[in-house]
């Protein structure tokens, strides 16, 4: 069995699996619950600033006949007194000695303000402290959450500030919703954090509700943005949780701690790879509940048991080397769209989105080699029989395939169409290097097609 | 409440739609589950070509009355469809998820987006601009229903003469309420009979309607007049036979009138005896057989009508044939029969069965309904109609061998299965060929 045990900076775990700092960390009741079905740590929903809250606080995107993509919320920070999480968090760190009891802390931007919450957390017994910048709704307008974390400046100072005060790990939440999020996220290297958590929720409008005209959430006939999150963001958290792990002022001085979109143990590995050193869940588990943490941490370690992977330092980060500029791209590798005529079942979407959408290679050839048109059947033709036997089958015309993949994507068959690497015949070269060789290539249209015909490129 | 309202309230629970329709989440999950595939093998499979896939989706984007009007401009009557097509053979026989075992349950959703427009009274299509042809339709079932819509929705008056007291055909008369109920079929009427075309009920070719008549007063006929009652069994004992037909009618249009046996002895193997039998389950015999003079393998009956019939309890015995109806002062009291044995085949190239010798026995009962098909319609000859086989000849524009006069539906279906929505078909490209005819005229007119 993999050792799934995590080191974060300074804070240990079971396991990397958090709770995100959310409703599913809102009192002891379910803190306690969590670790029980055997979540590794919790960030406690973040404690602060007085506030109040709203109905209704969350909007949802559904598709297809599909719960729950994403969520949509305008919750804030938790609305039960202060002392009575602060107790409750001091009696389940006691409880749960080995597991991470994180606190995040949210308060107006004066360090006297900080300097009083930090020391209120530590006489916790937490293991460490989250700082949410990340909040893009409500405690923004105050001048908190993501007010702070869209500001590279106040990131800085007040971080700064905890750490003036702060004995415990201090992990800096960011917030996705900045147009380059390793400002933020070097400002607070450099004021001292000891780790990094992102993404925070993006900022969304959910819906329009068609009956009622209303907004989604209607809050009693008004609207407004809310923070999105769940299954649907993902890709997004990918991309920003690997620009910050590979940025060299952030690389090897914190750990990431990395969350959007996690629903199952595939989600939480490709974290890990991107740079994550433990990941955290919140939509997911508000959708189905603690009990997932089961699935989670069973499918991670048998994953790495048959990749042979013994801890988690052997899988944290592994992906990232491959990251490269477009301009790093190998312009002569080449892969064509193959279809495997036993496993497709003439759906034709391959040849409808190649068609309509992408370079027209795909044909519809019928049991005679012949290539036909879709519809070609006759009218006065009907039943399974004849709808079924003579229907074409999609093949590509590989010299025409640009590997654009886009078949690949819709084909509802697994394994049905592969990616397959054909030899260009061409040395490899980036664009980097041929505008490097060739400048005018990058200038002018005359020059890309003299180079095209040099090494035999032909799109038509 | 009119006279037939009346009869029909009092149907028994045991009679009605056996299939619930799909809730609102159920329809929207099933939807989901369309792959909406590109030139969809199920709509080449469906004899209309409704556009499947998207009526699928649109039930999946929350447009059920778009969904709707993808079907019926297809199939105008695809809310009887939706209920008595024999889908296994067709759309959903072709559904590309077959392959993993689970295709979309086609005719349950086109039924949820039909049920949608009627529950709502919705009119989805208009007359066109009036043309100031004239069309006769003769017969009120599928095949001149969709011809009567169609010439409608192409500008022309349509006329369709109904030789019984409900339009509908054997959608009203003949297909058991527990696959499409009445009130189904009349509704579907109504649709038609809001396009602008007169039905005429209670008039019948060759008794009271002369053919020569509807050529001189209209430009063209189309005749859909399905195929006539039950042949004769040619046995002793046959008139206290129920014939299945009207057994099936009765249920459907005045169940209280029903008597049903305790033993019942249903002979014929097609849809039609199925049904009869499942009728007489339903109304209460203890036990009830079908007895064909064929096997299993020959059987017209589908597949999945035999496995529905099995758990209805129906009980076959194949290779025997009826010799003699036992009766005892006006009381069945058995079905005399001989085994069969299976020989070569026959011209319709099934095993011809062959009596064994001194096999006679006899099945106690105390009903026999027989349902041994239906008459053709060979009597048109009489109308100066060419048949062929005791069907209507037709060219490939669905026109007889009378100048002026097309056919289609039952009458002309020679060869394979005869079904409602092959009967649609033909009525919707017989119209278009009926209007191609007229417009030649006209232009040559000009
Ligand atoms: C018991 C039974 C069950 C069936 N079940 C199914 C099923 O589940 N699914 C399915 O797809 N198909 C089923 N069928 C077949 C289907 O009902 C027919 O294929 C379809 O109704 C044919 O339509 P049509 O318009 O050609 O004929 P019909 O429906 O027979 O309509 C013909 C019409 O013409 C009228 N008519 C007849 N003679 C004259 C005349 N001389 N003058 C004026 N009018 C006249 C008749 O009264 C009738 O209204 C079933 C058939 C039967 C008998
Ligand atoms: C209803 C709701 C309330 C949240 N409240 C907080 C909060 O109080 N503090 C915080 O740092 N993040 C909060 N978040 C953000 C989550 O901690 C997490 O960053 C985000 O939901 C992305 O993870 P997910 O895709 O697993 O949900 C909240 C998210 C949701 C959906
Ligand atoms: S998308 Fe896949 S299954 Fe569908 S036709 Fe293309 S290759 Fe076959
Ligand atoms: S009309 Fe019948 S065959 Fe055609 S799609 Fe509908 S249910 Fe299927
Ligand atoms: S074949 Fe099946 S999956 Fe494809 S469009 Fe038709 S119903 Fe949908």
């Amino acid at each position: 069995m993999a050792d799934l045990t995590t080191r974060f900076g300074g804070i240990t775990a079971p396991n990397p699996f958090w709770l995100a700092s959310a409703p599913p960390t809102n009192s002891a009741r379910q803190v306690h619950r969590a670790f029980e079905a055997g979540w590794g740590g919790a960030v406690w929903k973040t404690i602060g600033a007085p506030v109040l809250n709203v109905a209704n606080r969350y909007g949802a995107w559904h598709w297809n006949g599909q719960k729950m993509l994403a969520i949509n919320n305008v919750e804030l920070i938790s609305d039960r007194p202060l002392d009575v999480n602060l107790r409750e968090i001091a009696e389940v760190k006691r409880t749960w000695p080995d597991r991470a009891v994180i606190v995040s802390a949210m308060v107006e931007s004066t360090r006297e303000a900080w300097h009083d919450i930090v020391a209120r957390i530590e006489d916790t017994g937490a293991d460490g402290i989250e700082l949410n910048y990340g909040c893009p709704h409500g405690m923004s307008e105050r001048g908190m959450g993501s007010a702070v974390g869209q500001v590279p400046e106040y990131c800085e100072r007040i971080t700064a500030w905890v750490m003036e005060r702060a004995s415990i790990p201090v992990i800096v939440k960011l917030t996705p919703n900045v147009t380059d999020i390793r400002w933020p996220a070097r400002a607070a290297v450099r004021a001292g954090a000891n780790g990094l958590s992102l993404i925070n929720t993006i900022n969304s409008i959910v819906g329009v509700d068609l009956d009622t005209l209303r907004l989604v959430p209607d809050i009693g006939g008004k609207g407004g943005h809310g923070g999105y999150a769940g299954p649907a963001v993902k890709p997004i958290a990918l991309h920003l949780l690997s620009a910050v792990a590979s940025d060299p002022e952030v690389r090897g001085a914190v750990p990431i701690s990395g969350m959007g979109g996690i629903a199952s143990w595939r989600d939480a590995a490709e974290f890990l790879l991107l740079g994550a050193t433990s990941v955290q869940v919140c939509t997911s588990v508000m959708h189905w509940g603690f009990r997932i943490v089961e699935d989670l941490v069973d499918g991670l370690s048998r994953w790495m048991d048959e990749k042979g992977f013994a801890t988690l330092d052997e899988v944290v980060g592994r992906a990232l080397p491959q990251l490269a500029a477009f301009e790093d791209f190998d312009l002569s590798f080449r892969t064509v769209a193959r279809i495997d005529p036993e496993r497709c079942i003439r759906c034709d979407l391959c040849w409808v989105a190649c068609n309509d959408t992408a370079h027209q290679c795909i044909d519809l050839v019928d049991a005679s080699g012949q290539v036909v048109q879709p519809r070609s059947w006759d009218e006065g033709s009907n039943g399974k029989r004849q709808a079924t036997e003579g229907r074409p089958q999609p093949r590509v015309r590989e010299a025409d395939c640009v590997g654009c993949r886009l078949c690949y994507n819709v084909c509802p068959v697994e394994d049905c169409i592969r990616m397959v690497e054909v030899d260009s015949g061409r040395p490899a070269v980036t664009w980097a290097e041929l505008v490097r060789e060739r400048p005018e290539v990058g200038r002018d249209w005359q020059a890309m097609e003299r180079y095209r015909r040099d090494v035999g490129i032909d799109i038509h | 409440m009119n006279e037939i309202e009346a009869r029909l309230s009092s149907s028994p629970a045991s009679l009605a739609e056996q299939l619930p329709p799909f809730s609102d989440s159920q329809a929207l999950h099933e939807a989901a589950r369309c792959l909406y595939c590109y030139d969809a093998p199920c709509t080449h499979a469906c004899p209309t070509h409704i556009d499947v896939a998207t009526f699928i989706r649109r039930i999946a984007t929350g447009d059920p009355l778009g969904a709707a009007k993808t079907i019926l401009e297809a199939n105008i009557l695809g809310h009887s469809c939706a209920r008595v097509c024999p889908v296994e053979e067709l759309c959903v026989g072709a559904c590309v998820l077959h392959a993993e075992g689970k295709p979309i349950a086609i005719g349950r959703l086109q039924r949820f987006a039909t049920d949608h427009l009627y529950a709502r009274g919705v009119s989805l299509f208009r007359p066109g601009p009036p043309s100031g042809r004239r069309v006769a339709v003769v017969g009120a079932g599928p095949a001149g229903l969709s011809c009567a819509a169609e010439l409608a929705k192409l500008g022309h008056a349509v006329t369709v003469f109904e030789k019984r007291e409900l339009a509908g055909g054997l959608s009203t008369y003949g297909i058991i309420g527990l696959r499409e109920p009445v009130a189904v079929a009349l509704a579907e009427v109504e649709m038609i009979r809001r396009l602008g075309v007169a039905i005429v009920t209670g008039r019948s070719l060759g008794e009271d309607l002369a053919l020569e008549e509807l050529r001189r007063d209209f430009e063209a006929v189309f005749l859909a007049i399905g195929l006539g009652g039950m042949p004769r069994l040619g046995i002793p004992g046959e008139d206290s036979v129920v014939d299945g037909l009207s057994w099936i009618e009765r249920s459907k249009l005045d169940p209280a009138s029903l008597r049903v046996g305790k033993e019942v002895v249903v002979i014929g193997a097609g849809n039609t005896a199925i049904d009869a039998a499942t009728v007489a389950v339903r109304l209460g015999a203890e036990r009830v057989t079908i007895v064909y003079r064929r096997s299993r393998r020959e059987m017209p009956a589908y597949d999945h009508e035999y496995g529905f019939a099995r758990l209805e309890g129906i009980d076959f015995r194949f290779l025997t044939q009826p010799v003699r109806v036992l009766v005892d002062n006006g009381t069945v009291r058995g079905l005399a029969c001989v085994r069969m044995r299976l020989g070569r085949a026959d011209a319709s190239g099934r095993a011809r069965p062959e009596p064994v010798p001194g096999s006679e026995f006899v099945l106690p009962c105390d009903q026999v309904i027989a349902a041994i098909g239906q008459n053709k319609v060979g009597w048109l000859e009489r109308l100066g109609i060419a048949t062929e086989n005791g069907f209507v000849r037709v060219d490939e524009e669905w026109r007889t061998s009378l100048p002026g006069v097309w056919a289609g539906g039952d009458c002309i279906r020679a060869r394979g299965a005869a079904s409602t929505v092959m009967a649609v078909e033909d009525g919707k490209r017989a119209a278009r060929a009926i209007h191609r005819a007229l417009c030649a005229t006209s232009a040559a007119a000009e």
